[in-house]
Order: C-alpha cells, then sequence, then structure tokens
C-alpha cells in the first residue's frame, strides 16, 4: 500500500471537500497518491512536496506562489512534457511528474 | 472575421463578482452575453472565501462568499448566456475582437460591447529569500486550503494586516495551521477590529509596527527573521526576533490587472489608492474607448460587494449603450450608485473613494 496521504484537512468547522477517485500518480519515479481532478500542486502539497523545479541561472528552488495559474513559479514536467503550471493543471491517473531543472527539455 | 457573424452583443471577461453580475444584470435586460473566465468554474475569488461578508444592505450581508458564488452562478444559468471556462484571453484585436484560447483550440470572438472584469494579481514585497517555496500569496494559501483541502503548512507568519491578512490567519486556525505572529508595519491594523478581534481571541499575537527582514532556510521556509521598525519603518537594530515557522503569507495588497485594456488602447492611469495602474473610467464604468467597460478589482482594488454592484451598473450601462436608455437598467444603475456611494463613506472606503474620485477630477 502506498503511503497515507498527509497534509490534507480532516475535519473543517465550514467545509467539506468533494474529491474525486484517489489515483496514483509518480513524482521523480516515486509512486504517490493524490485525487483526480485535483491540482497537481494540491497532491504534491499534500503529500509533502515542496519543490517544484530549480531555476536556470541562480539554481534556486521555486514552488507554489498563487495557485491561480499566473506567476509561473510552480512550473514543472508532466508526462515529458515542461513548463506545465502545476496550481491549475489537474491530476489524472498514472501522471509522471518531474522537478524541472531551468527550462526543461523539450522532446 | 465578419461583425455580422457574431452572435454576442456584450462579452464579460472574467466570472467573478464583478464578471457575474454584469453577465445577470444584462441578460436579464436581454442582451445576449459571453462569459469568458480562465477556471474550469465561475466565481472568482469567492469561491475560497468562508467568511461573511459585511455587504451593502441589499447585497449578500452575512452570506458566506462560497454561498454568494453560487448564488451568483445559478443567476447567469440564462439562456441568453454562453458560458465560455477554461478559456484565457490572450489577446485584444482591432474592433473588440478578442482572441481566446481554450484548451489546445485558439478562436475569435466580436461583440460590439466587452467589459473587463479580470481582477487583480498578489503583490510581493522584497526580503531576501522571499523566492524559497513557503512563501506564499494570501490567495493562493486561501485557495489550497479552501477549495482543495490541502494545507501548506504547519506554522505560518502572517505579514499584512489589511482585511485579507486578519481573515485568512481566522481561517488557517480553522484549517489547523497555527499562526505564530501577524506583522504589520503601520502603527495601527489595517482591517475591521471584527477580525482583529477573533484572532486575538484565539492567542494570535498581532505585532504592529514590525516587518520582515528575511526567510531562513535552504530549499523552502524553514523560519522567519522580524523586527520592529521606527517612524520611517525602518528596522531597529536589537529587535530582531527569529520565528519557527514553515510558511510565510503576504497579504500585502492587490495590483489591478489591467494587461488587456492597456492592448484595448484604453487609457491606463497610475492611481495609487486603486491599487496601481486602471483604465479611465466613468462612474458609468466606461473607458475612453468605445465599447469598452471596467468592473470591479480590475477598475480599482476594492472588495467583492462592491465589485459585485460595479458588475451591475457596467451591465446596465453596456446595455443602454446597445439599445439606449431603458428605465429598468436607470433603475439598477441608480440603485448600484447609490450604494456604492454609501459603502465608500464608510471609514474603509475611504482609499477607494479617493481613487475614484481623483479619476473624475482628471478629465478625459
Amino acid at each position: 500500500m502506498p503511503k497515507k496521504i498527509s497534509n490534507r484537512i480532516e475535519h473543517h468547522p465550514i467545509l467539506t471537500f468533494v474529491k474525486g477517485r484517489l489515483v496514483k500518480f509518480y513524482f521523480e519515479g516515486k509512486e504517490l497518491q493524490g485525487y483526480e481532478n485535483e491540482p497537481i500542486a494540491a497532491a504534491l502539497i499534500a503529500n509533502g512536496i515542496k519543490v517544484f523545479r530549480i531555476t536556470e541561472k541562480m539554481k534556486r528552488p521555486r514552488g507554489f506562489f498563487c495557485a491561480v495559474g499566473k506567476c509561473s513559479s510552480c512550473l514543472m514536467t508532466v508526462d515529458s512534457k515542461p513548463n506545465v503550471m502545476v496550481c491549475v493543471e489537474l491530476l489524472k491517473e498514472g501522471m509522471k511528474v518531474e522537478r524541472q531543472i531551468g527550462r526543461g527539455k523539450l522532446v | 472575421m465578419k461583425k455580422s457573424d457574431s452572435e454576442f452583443e456584450i462579452i464579460i471577461v472574467g466570472s467573478g463578482p464583478a464578471g457575474l453580475s454584469a453577465a445577470a444584470v444584462a441578460a436579464e435586460l436581454d442582451a445576449k452575453i459571453a462569459i469568458i473566465d480562465d477556471n474550469p468554474i465561475v466565481g472568482g475569488q469567492l469561491i475560497k472565501q468562508t467568511h461573511k461578508f459585511f455587504g451593502s444592505k441589499s447585497h449578500f450581508c452575512g452570506v458566506r462568499g462560497i454561498d454568494i458564488a453560487k448564488i451568483l452562478e445559478k443567476r447567469i444559468q440564462h439562456p441568453n448566456i454562453t458560458l465560455l471556462l477554461d478559456a484565457s484571453v490572450v489577446g485584444y484585436y482591432e474592433d473588440n475582437i478578442l482572441g481566446v484560447l481554450q484548451k489546445e483550440r485558439f478562436i475569435k470572438l466580436y461583440a460590439p460591447k466587452i467589459i473587463f472584469a479580470t481582477g487583480a494579481a498578489e503583490n510581493l514585497i522584497a526580503f531576501p529569500n522571499n523566492d524559497l517555496p513557503g512563501v506564499y500569496g494570501a490567495g493562493a494559501v486561501q485557495t489550497l486550503m479552501n477549495v482543495h483541502g490541502v494545507l501548506p503548512g504547519k506554522r505560518a507568519l502572517m505579514v499584512g494586516s489589511g482585511n485579507i491578512g486578519l481573515i485568512v490567519s481566522y481561517q488557517m486556525m480553522q484549517a489547523g495551521i497555527e499562526v505564530v505572529a501577524l506583522i504589520e508595519i503601520l502603527d495601527k491594523i489595517g482591517g475591521y477590529n471584527v477580525h482583529a478581534a477573533k484572532l486575538r481571541r484565539l492567542g494570535v499575537p498581532i505585532l504592529t509596527s514590525h516587518t520582515i527582514k528575511y526567510a531562513t532556510g535552504k530549499d523552502f521556509v524553514t523560519g522567519a527573521v522580524i523586527a520592529r521598525v521606527n517612524k520611517k519603518f525602518k528596522p531597529i537594530k536589537g529587535t530582531d526576533k527569529r520565528l519557527r515557522v514553515d510558511m510565510i503569507c503576504l497579504a500585502v495588497g492587490l495590483t489591478p490587472l489591467s494587461e488587456l485594456l492597456y492592448q484595448a488602447g484604453c487609457e491606463v492611469i497610475y492611481i495609487p489608492e486603486l491599487g496601481g495602474n486602471v483604465a479611465w473610467h466613468s462612474e458609468n464604468m466606461e473607458t475612453l474607448k468605445n465599447g469598452i467597460f471596467v468592473a470591479g478589482d480590475a477598475s480599482g482594488i476594492e472588495e467583492a460587494s462592491t465589485a459585485m454592484l460595479e458588475g451591475r451598473i457596467a451591465g446596465a450601462c453596456a446595455f443602454e449603450s446597445l439599445h439606449g436608455k431603458n428605465p429598468k437598467a436607470q433603475e439598477i444603475i441608480q440603485e448600484a450608485k447609490k450604494e456604492l456611494r454609501e459603502i465608500r463613506q464608510g471609514p474603509f472606503g475611504t482609499k477607494p473613494r479617493i481613487g475614484k474620485e481623483k479619476l473624475q477630477t482628471i478629465a478625459p
């Protein structure tokens, strides 16, 4: 069994969260679980992953920032496609998500 | 593209409180509308706002943002309205033609009237390590927590005591995040006392005249150093405090999203009280470019209640500019203007009121 997902809100005084199917996906080759059709970033943060990419020149780590597809902080390589904004791209079963180094490689 | 082919009279860019209100009003008056939004659902930032709105007396007073979104969504279920979601307006072309990218498909849409209700972007402030993962915009934290049910961290520092900083701090506590401190560079709290009092009751220290000096951490935030500031907002020596936090939340204001209005050739003016560059607009929310209207935060940073009122004005005025004076439209416009005046006369309406007045003194 994959490791239990942490960082999820279990009880909330106001909200209930309607989630999709629990699916497997891969981060840097490692199998993780997330909910189908939640943003990839939400699934990663739920699994404790914060560093989404490394910048081209200064080699600085970058992560989640704006959550609404505006700031480009969260660009990752998803199924070999670089520069995917994972804060708005939705999780699908079997997705292969990778930290993007620099600008990523075009296949 | 032949203009006569267009099935729309008004295109509304953005489906937040302003855009949805504009659409509901204009569709009810019987205009053919398209709403375009780059999100998969309508509601803009309302969908993550779990707090109850003070609102105006006739509009949603005491209703939670998430519920206002649902009510507005119902209002736009109208045969006159076409909804394009997951669709970004990527360009404005001559003669009111919009380039729209929907998934991998590029389409061009035309309407004689366009209302830009594009909203705002969060501000960032400068401090060493502000680029580390773990430094988040307050809106981003709200989205992750309240829409997706995921916690961005366990111990937070909140920067900024405006209503967003106060409300999001409270929401973090509700979700189970410990707010270690809330800092504010000014010597007083920026937002409503009601919100600040809720935090104090939960034991959150609100430190006015404090700033963040830098974040610590190698791969992500592991701490923050804050300090007291003098009257010139410079850190006072010997007042450094080291906080162990895994997230720093920035609630340091918003900037209107005016790019498309620039591109459309509107007169764009810098008004600090409105949060930055805004397209000049009349009290009818019409810009100096014929057929182009603006509403909500894109026309000056304010709040959802006023965005809805501005949306109503823009929707009704866009309708009238197509079909001539209309008693029902006039009623909507006058009512909304009256309520806007009332809200802006309140103590927290001062800044936008001054900003909007400044605009009117600049003769078109």
